[in-house]
């Protein structure tokens, strides 16, 4: 989910770079050296993942899956999100930098709020924990396209159709990506629960 | 698929210091993003235009970048112009154009490709390791540095292992539909290649700590002074400036 260049006005575009940094800053901070690496080619996970395409009926759409890096990392999303958009637009030209830092908020605040809101859900039965998963992949493309549309509507109050197209378009993306972070949480608390930071009771 | 295409080169652009090229762009970038005026949005695209001559770069491969964007941009000239308030152009029963939605459709397009030139031409044409050693030299912070080098180098090995599981997948006659299953599927595909990423960071971990990494990454790359850069610098700067300076005097 990407808003392009060009379009955001000056003020939209200096407050998502404020909020990108400072979250940015608090996310290195909780990151030790000792799990840094794990942070690093988890962003390399969210990238390929990124890439994965699913059909919805005749047309396809590509995962995003920024609920799962936000169950899995906490704040540290923030500076793994940014990584993934950055070589995303190196690799891929999917941005540019002057808005850099509002997708950075648009995908990485919304991790981080579905990590407090929904990761206490976990390991507690298994119904429930496609539940939470499902709720955190659905929630977390809601604030995504929330954000996206608030970012477009205070560049310009006539924006607000468009904004309206926006997130309706991604009614399916979320059901979608709630199905799929759904069986993804279930899948990795069967396989490898030291993933997910759960507390142990 | 995951290919610096750009980076090897002998042009002018790319015998300048990383440095240089970073702050370069985000000056000429943000001033681009705050220019609201079609003619001085046309002149930016002309420099950005030149950036890309000067850099050497094929204008087809360019373009094949772009593709992304040109869809957005396509949803943008179909809506804004029928949404945005303002005098009309043209009507049509009940469909409106009017004329500062086209217009605003112009300035959107002119200034997302302008930007995205500029981040071709002076940043796609480094490789992410030089990237990185001039992100470091302009004080950004090292973690962040080490994250996006690291993620880098395991981009393509994380893709390995996600081709082979979609393999495997085919090979048991997987074919994707719009199902719960093909969802199951790939979600458990997908925590996989989290799953095979988190083994990986660890035994990766293990192997640096062995070879005694002390938080530094160190570049064997280095950049000689060259008067080059100060002037492409002042350049840049002085162009964006003058641009800027012009569109206040002019409104």
């Amino acid at each position: 989910m990407h808003i392009s260049e060009g379009i955001l006005s000056g003020p939209v575009l200096a407050s998502g770079a404020v909020v990108a940094m400072a979250g940015t800053a608090i996310g290195l901070k909780k990151i030790d050296y000792d799990h840094i690496v794990h942070v690093a080619i988890l962003a390399s996970a969210f990238f390929v993942a990124s890439l994965i395409h699913v059909n919805i009926g005749p047309a396809s759409t590509h995962l995003i899956l920024n609920g799962i890096v936000g169950l899995l990392l906490g704040f540290a999303a923030i500076p793994a999100i940014l990584t993934a958009l950055l070589l995303q637009s190196i690799f891929f030209q999917y941005g540019g930098l002057t808005a850099l830092g509002v997708n950075v908020v648009v995908m990485a605040v919304p991790a981080v709020l579905v990590h407090y809101l929904f990761l206490p859900l976990l390991g507690k039965s298994s119904s429930l924990n496609f539940t939470a998963g499902f709720l955190a992949g659905l929630f977390s493309i809601l604030f995504s396209s929330l954000l996206l549309g608030m970012a477009l509507w205070f560049t310009d109050e006539n924006f607000f159709e468009i904004s309206l197209v926006i997130i309706s378009a991604h009614i399916p993306v979320m059901i979608i990506e709630g199905i799929i972070t759904g069986f993804c949480v279930t899948f990795l608390l069967k396989v490898y629960p030291e993933i997910i930071p759960v507390r142990k009771k | 698929m995951i290919e610096e295409k750009f980076a090897s080169g002998q042009s002018l652009i790319h015998k300048l210091d990383p440095k240089i090229r970073i702050v370069a762009s985000i000056i000429l970038s943000f001033a681009v993003a705050l220019c609201d005026n079609l003619y001085i949005a046309g002149l930016y695209f002309i420099i950005s235009s030149i950036l890309i001559t000067m850099a050497k770069l094929k204008w087809m491969d360019v373009l094949n970048r772009l593709k992304p964007l040109l869809w957005f941009l396509l949803m943008i000239w179909i809506i804004l112009p029928l949404t945005f308030d303002g005098e009309t152009l043209y009507q049509y029963s009940w469909l409106r154009i009017t004329g500062p939605g086209v217009i605003l459709c112009c300035k959107i397009t002119i200034k997302s490709i302008t930007i995205l030139l500029i981040f071709t031409g002076l940043i796609a044409t480094m490789t992410v390791a030089s990237l990185g050693n001039g992100l470091h030299r302009l004080y950004v912070p090292d973690k962040m540095v080490f994250l996006l080098l690291m993620s880098y180098r395991y981009i393509s090995v994380i893709e390995e292992e996600y081709k082979r599981l979609l393999r495997a997948a085919k090979f048991r006659g997987f074919s994707p539909k719009t199902n719960l299953h093909s969802y199951k599927t790939f979600a458990y595909l997908a925590g996989m290649l989290f799953v095979r990423a988190s083994v990986r960071a660890q035994r990766v971990y293990q192997a640096m700590l062995c070879r005694g990494f002390n938080q530094k990454f160190h570049t064997l790359d280095v950049y000689p002074p060259n008067r080059l850069n100060s002037i492409f610098l002042i350049g840049i700067f002085a162009a964006s400036l003058s641009l800027v300076i012009f569109e206040i005097t002019w409104t």
